[in-house]
């Protein structure tokens, strides 16, 4: 189902937590909500649920104004950000909390709850306690515990923020396909750039409780609206008012005269990536991006005195 | 001393076996030892304590109570005042607990959860029966529900006698025992946090569903702890009880009464029986908690 968010203002006290928010999700898409802390995300994400009210604004989901209706009727799967398990329930009764308070048959209950174990791969786990689960397989239950009542809108707090690195990789993998697999509309919220680029289809890039830019992960990184989106996505250097991308900063070789002029500082190896920290002739820091083929062929090494072809850089009226 | 046994000692607050493997090899010795007799030493003095406030008396009452065998022990036990006693005790705290349960589980749940103006007095207000002497609580009551009280002579008119009957002394034993359940309960609820809830709420479930499926067993160790302690303050409740009961035999004395009015009336084994009758009683709710905790503990490990 289409998720329609028009003109949704909240405070919390003096606090403006939103403001004059409107976005859209497309029925089966991925989408996330990307920003700093206290940007709003979660709070939008809370407001979808049915769990805040907004003060000002609808909520439309399948096309049915849902404002007013509490979270419990809206048909929406949430996944909190600690996972928030029953911790006095095994496994099992955790995924089938919603159906058996539907009074759904036992045997139905059984039998999809099997299904969904299976999906998120806890098959073996079903008479465990959560207290006996490692972060990603909580995380795991509380999808499976959201997708049993079979949500018209999958909606996640950060569902990878509380997870060490591996797992949240592995996950992240691992989201993307079952989403390809069920197909569910899916909204989640995350402050962090690159998983918002990996696993979504679209983002909406949110700052100080306001929309800065929505579009596809490509469109944001090449011709993002303003300095914010600029510097939120992807590594950004910065010229007094001008943006420029490391990557997009040439090192040439040595006798070629018509660059700028410029002092490694340091040189930083990160496998494929290398990070190269220029000081400009006018004395000013950047840092370029070249690959470990370039910066071999080009033998960098610190102290040494080259020169560079910066790109046109961006710059934004304010 | 050498420089790392000053290390040691600078570290020495710490439990023995961090400072043990944190010590390089060796020079555990003078740190350690002195580390250990301070530990031994705050045992001894908090068990000699125990023992000296709690355990000797008790003891001492289970003796005499024994020393002449058990026929007297009987006799005393099957006295009708006891007998009566015994079971007027039972059903006030069968009456009072449950009322306090469920009051003490809304109160925790409206202070901790619920928003609104007078939320801090009403915090205090919950306290107030720790902070008054039960004596006085015994006289606030008289004055209220008394023959010259505010509504005592209209509830006379309606015929319901509450001082100097089973009514007023309920309302006494619940007002004394009031805060446990709530005071126990409010850490427990802040800790379970609203995730679970919520989570709940979005699974389809009604307010009510929540409360029973979720919330309550999520409170449950709480509030198992803040009916013990409200059982045990029930059962031996004497002052304010005193004050509303009038004291009749075998009508309005309840065990600690009992207990009282044996001792004056010079029958020391009738006091010391229905004491130990009394000890045994709160013993008996120590063990029910400690066993369903554990029983339900292996089974949920939370």
């Amino acid at each position: 189902m289409a998720i329609e968010v028009r003109n949704v203002g909240k405070r919390f006290g003096d606090f403006v937590a939103l403001e004059d928010v409107s976005i859209t999700v497309g029925d089966g898409a991925l989408t996330a909500l990307l920003g700093p802390s206290g940007s709003g995300k979660s709070t939008l994400l809370r407001i979808i649920a049915g769990l805040e009210t907004p003060d000002a604004g609808e909520v439309v989901i399948g096309g049915e104004d849902v404002t007013q209706t509490a979270a419990r009727t809206r048909g929406v799967g949430f996944v909190f950000q600690h996972y928030a398990p029953f911790k006095h329930m095994t496994v099992h009764d955790n995924v089938a909390f919603g159906l058996s308070v539907r009074k759904r048959p036992k045997q139905e209950i059984g039998e999809r709850v099997r299904e969904l174990l299976g999906l998120v791969r806890l098959e073996g786990l079903a008479e465990r306690y959560p207290s006996q689960l490692s972060g990603g397989q909580l995380q795991r239950m509380a999808l499976a515990r959201a997708l049993a009542v079979q949500p018209q809108v999958l909606l996640l707090d950060e569902p990878f923020g509380a997870l060490d690195a591996q797992v949240r990789a592995e996950l992240r993998e691992w989201l993307r396909r079952l989403h390809e697999e069920i197909h569910v509309t899916t909204v989640f919220v995350t402050h962090d750039q690159e998983e918002a680029m990996e696993v979504a289809e679209q983002i909406v890039v949110m700052n100080e409780g306001r929309i800065e830019q929505a579009g596809s992960p490509r469109d944001l990184y090449e011709s993002p609206r303003n300095e914010f989106v600029m510097s939120f996505i992807g590594p950004v250097n910065r010229i007094g008012d001008a943006f420029l991308r490391p990557h997009d900063i040439q090192i040439l070789p040595e006798s070629d005269g018509t660059g700028t002029e410029a002092l490694i500082e340091r040189v930083v190896h990160l496998g494929f990536e290398v990070r190269v920290e220029l000081k400009l002739h006018d004395g000013r820091d950047i840092w370029a991006q070249v690959t470990r083929e370039e910066a071999q062929q080009l033998e960098l090494r610190e102290g040494q005195i080259l020169s560079v072809r910066l790109p046109a850089p961006r710059v934004f009226s304010a | 001393m050498s420089s790392s046994g000053g290390g040691a000692m600078a570290v020495s607050p710490a439990p023995s076996g961090r400072l043990r493997a944190g010590s390089p090899a060796g020079s555990a010795g003078a740190g350690d030892r002195a580390a250990r007799a301070r530990k031994l030493g705050v045992r001894t003095a908090a068990l000699g304590y125990l023992a000296l406030l709690l355990l000797a008396p008790v003891l001492m009452i289970f003796y005499r109570t024994f020393e002449h065998g058990l026929a007297p022990v009987w006799s005393a036990i099957t006295a009708p005042n006891a007998v009566h006693a015994f079971w007027l005790s039972l059903e006030i705290v069968a009456i009072a607990v449950p009322l306090n349960t469920v009051f003490g589980i809304g109160m925790a749940l409206l202070l901790e959860r619920g928003r609104f103006w007078g939320k801090g007095l009403l915090g205090l207000l919950i306290d107030l029966p720790f902070a008054i002497s039960p004596v006085v609580v015994g006289l606030t009551l008289v004055l209220v529900y008394g023959k010259t009280g505010w509504f005592g002579n209209w509830l006379a008119g309606h015929g319901i006698q509450v001082i100097f009957s089973v009514p007023g002394m309920v309302i006494a034993t619940a007002v004394v025992s009031l805060p446990f359940v709530a005071r126990e309960t409010m850490p427990v609820l802040r800790e379970l946090g609203t995730d679970s809830e919520q989570a709940a709420e979005t699974l389809g479930a009604s307010a009510w569903q929540t409360f029973w499926r979720v919330t309550l067993p999520g409170i449950r160790w709480g509030v198992v702890y803040g009916v013990v302690l409200t059982t045990a303050r029930a059962l031996g409740e004497f002052g304010a009880v005193s004050i509303v009961s009038g004291r009749i035999e075998g009508q309005t004395q309840t065990l600690p009464l009992y207990v009282q009015d044996r001792f004056e009336n010079f029958d020391p084994t009738g006091a010391y029986t229905a004491a130990v009758v009394l000890a045994l009683l709160a013993l008996a709710t120590l063990l029910a908690m400690n066993m369903l905790t554990r029983h339900t503990r292996r089974r949920t490990p939370v």
